[in-house]
């Protein structure tokens, strides 16, 4: 698929460009203050990898590559914007402020969320391709309602385009000129099934029949996401209805941990893709026009390390859940059953600890 | 010796060989051959008119599979994990199993939904689940699960032959339980369970994943001087009761044991009809061993959520105390 009409800001050459729909105004600390986000999100990830592979999490899914459409997206809301995330979205929790140990919880196998949404106006990742376009959808209604000046980020996949949740999210909010952003991240890949696998036309052109504007951007430039993301935001705090953004991007790793990619793809595609790299551009960028030196990337290094060292040690002691919470949390009101089936239970185990074994 | 996950690759081969209305579609089910590798290499051999590597859409995979059907094909289904059918619950239970009914019999539907389930494998959410009532419950579909390669082998071509949709439950805890195969014949029909072991003092129903963890139970009741009859229902609707009867009429103690949350679950539906049949020959009620009415724990969390040894000889304990 061709690129056609991909907004850029940042070549991957590290050249800053201009779009006149989407004019960036943004200061040299913002820039500097990105390039920190990028890195710090991409050495969460290689940690969070690590931890997988030294068995302390049960699986990882890679945000590798797609940091700059995250970060981007994820800079663009303001506090009160609510996202809605699918499994991926490390970069966004960043932005949003959620602790990075909190991330590795579901994926350690010691709960189903492990944060509370309303800390940060982030929800739970969400496994289930595509339902949760419709949660903030409905959620983007009832800001409607509030008349509050806030809006809705929805994120998902290439591959979710074609779940029936989504197109019914694009239409309700359609419908409704629901304050939410649709923000695609195309990264090629819905595990082993290529984009063509899904679609036969750009996914931004969707929009159009949908009726809401659709834009394709280059998701590894993290200036024109910002600018795209902020531009959508404020048509749906305008009252003006959805935006279908598609950050053009690539999934770096493999889908997840248990994914092998040699088995579908090309090693040359991962080749040329990394040198459209969302870090590396930023990086030249501020390298070349002297609005960073050694000290600031090394500081950054240092920094992202203490975070990775302090995430592993964070989680290697992350308790265990208690038995009990397999019951707790089920019912916001007391349910009989599951009152009966919890003292059963406690009282089984019970009769273990005291040398009542058969 | 063969996987059960080699045993149902091998088991679709031989029926896209011997049917050329055969098909296999789903997602990732291609070039990738499935998250658990049961489709691998079939794409190369038959190509992909036949092994159809779909958009990401359940709903959309089992509409069309029905469309396909109508048009004389057997599409057979990959949902690549239990609690992603969901978004096709309605095609399956609304449409896939009342067609024949409404159409007086005009219209087969011989479309089969494979379907791996269970937990155990330390997975993340909707990656466990054991949601076989859902489809018990639903009149016009037809619900098997194999326990062994040699079954996994067979009941997959017995399920593509029928006229009727089978939801085909694979444990895939079990995928990598090793066993031999007997390519010549099949030794049972698909609607029929299976006494796995004879035994005198109590009967262990079991399907599926479980049917391990019920063996590795008589073993230790052995040892104990209990004699344990441990049966493999294989077929969850219909349910094949007859020899469950007999069974009960012999030991007069009966455990039912399965992953899936006991309210309402296939155990309650086998207790009632024990009951029923066999009232005066029952020592004690019969019990059933199960997953709690909760939704399905954190990997954490699993081992306490998955019926095991230990619960079991518990139960039947009790149902001795009797
Ligand atoms: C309803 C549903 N069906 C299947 C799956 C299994 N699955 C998990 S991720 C995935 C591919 C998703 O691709 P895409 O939407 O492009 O997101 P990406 O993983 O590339 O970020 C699939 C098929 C699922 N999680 N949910
Ligand atoms: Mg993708």
């Amino acid at each position: 698929m061709s690129e056609l009409q991909l907004v850029q800001i940042l070549s991957p050459e590290g050249e800053l460009l201009t779009d006149p729909e989407y004019p960036l105004e943004i200061s040299t600390e913002e820039i500097r203050a990105l390039y920190r986000d990028l890195v710090m999100v991409r050495r969460f990830d290689v940690e969070a990898t690590a931890l997988q592979r030294q068995g302390e999490l049960g699986l990882w899914a890679q945000s590798l590559g797609q940091e700059a459409a995250q970060v981007g997206s994820g800079r663009a809301l303001i506090p009160g914007d609510y996202a809605f995330p699918t499994y991926r979205e490390h970069g966004v929790a960043w932005a949003k402020g959620v602790p990075p140990e909190k991330l590795l919880g579901m994926y350690r196998g010691i709960n189903h969320g492990g944060w509370n949404p309303h800390d940060n106006d982030f929800h739970l990742y969400t496994l289930v391709i595509g339902s949760q376009t419709l949660h903030a959808t409905g959620y983007a209604m009832g800001i409607q309602r509030d008349k509050s000046n806030n809006a809705v980020i929805a994120y998902f996949g290439d591959g979710a385009t074609s779940q029936g949740d989504v197109n019914e999210a694009f239409t309700f909010a359609s419908v409704y000129h629901a304050p939410v952003v649709f923000f695609c991240q195309n990264n090629q890949w819905a595990i082993s099934q290529p984009i063509e696998s899904q679609t036969k036309v750009a996914l931004y052109k969707r929009a159009a029949g949908f009726g809401f504007p659709g834009v394709r951007v280059d998701g590894n430039d993290v200036l024109a996401v910002l600018a795209v993301t902020r531009v959508a935001l404020a048509r749906a705090r305008a009252g003006e209805g959805p935006t279908l953004i598609e950050a053009f991007t690539y999934r770096m790793g493999a889908h997840t941990t248990s994914d092998d990619p040699s088995r579908y793809r090309l090693a040359q595609e991962l080749e040329e893709w990394k040198l459209k790299d969302p870090i590396a551009r930023v990086k030249s960028y501020l390298t070349r026009s002297g609005l960073a030196n050694e000290d600031f990337f090394a500081d950054i290094e240092k920094e992202a390390e203490a975070m990775a060292s302090k995430l592993r040690g964070d989680i290697i002691d992350a308790e265990d859940p208690y038995v009990e919470a397999i019951f707790d949390h089920v019912y916001a009101e007391p349910h009989p059953i599951l009152e009966a089936e919890k003292n059963a239970y406690i009282n089984y185990l019970e009769s273990f600890a005291e040398g009542d074994m058969k | 010796m063969i996987t059960i996950g080699k045993a149902i690759n091998m088991g679709l081969r031989r029926a896209l060989t011997e049917d050329p209305k055969v098909l296999v579609m789903g997602e990732d089910v291609g070039k990738l051959g499935g998250v658990f590798r049961v489709t691998e290499n079939l794409q190369s051999e038959f190509g992909e008119d036949r092994i159809i590597d779909t958009p990401l859409a359940e709903s959309g995979i089992l509409g069309t599979a029905i469309g396909l059907a109508l048009r004389g094909y057997r599409p057979v289904c990959e949902i690549q994990f239990d609690g992603f059918v969901y978004p096709a619950f309605d095609q399956i239970t609304s449409q896939l199993a009342k067609m024949h009914s409404r159409s007086l019999g005009t219209l087969k539907l011989p479309v089969v939904v494979r379907i791996p389930y269970g937990g155990g494998i330390g997975a993340v959410e909707h990656h466990s689940e054991s949601n076989e009532t859902y489809f018990a419950h639903t009149a016009g579909l037809r619900v098997v699960t194999c326990s062994n390669p040699n079954d996994a082998y067979w009941m997959i071509q017995q399920a593509i032959q029928s006229d009727d949709p089978v939801i085909f439950f694979e444990p895939k805890r079990r995928y990598w339980d090793k066993a031999e195969i007997d390519e010549a014949a099949p030794s049972l029909g698909l609607h029929e369970t299976r006494t796995v072991q004879e035994g005198n003092d109590l009967t262990l129903i079991s399907y599926g994943p479980t049917v391990r963890t019920a063996i590795e139970v008589a073993a230790v009741c052995a040892k104990e001087g209990r004699s344990v009859e441990v049966m493999d229902l294989r077929t969850l609707s219909p349910l094949d009761l007859a020899p469950v009867f007999e069974s009960a009429q012999k030991t007069g103690r009966v455990v039912i044991l399965h992953e899936a949350p006991t309210f309402l679950g296939l155990g309650a539906e086998i207790a009632s009809q024990i009951t029923e049949e066999c009232f005066y020959s029952l020592d004690a009620p019969v019990l059933r061993v199960g997953g709690f009415n909760v939704p399905y724990p954190p990997a954490r969390l699993e081992e306490h959520y998955l019926p095991d040894l230990d619960r079991t000889l518990d139960a039947i304990d009790r149902a001795f105390a009797f």
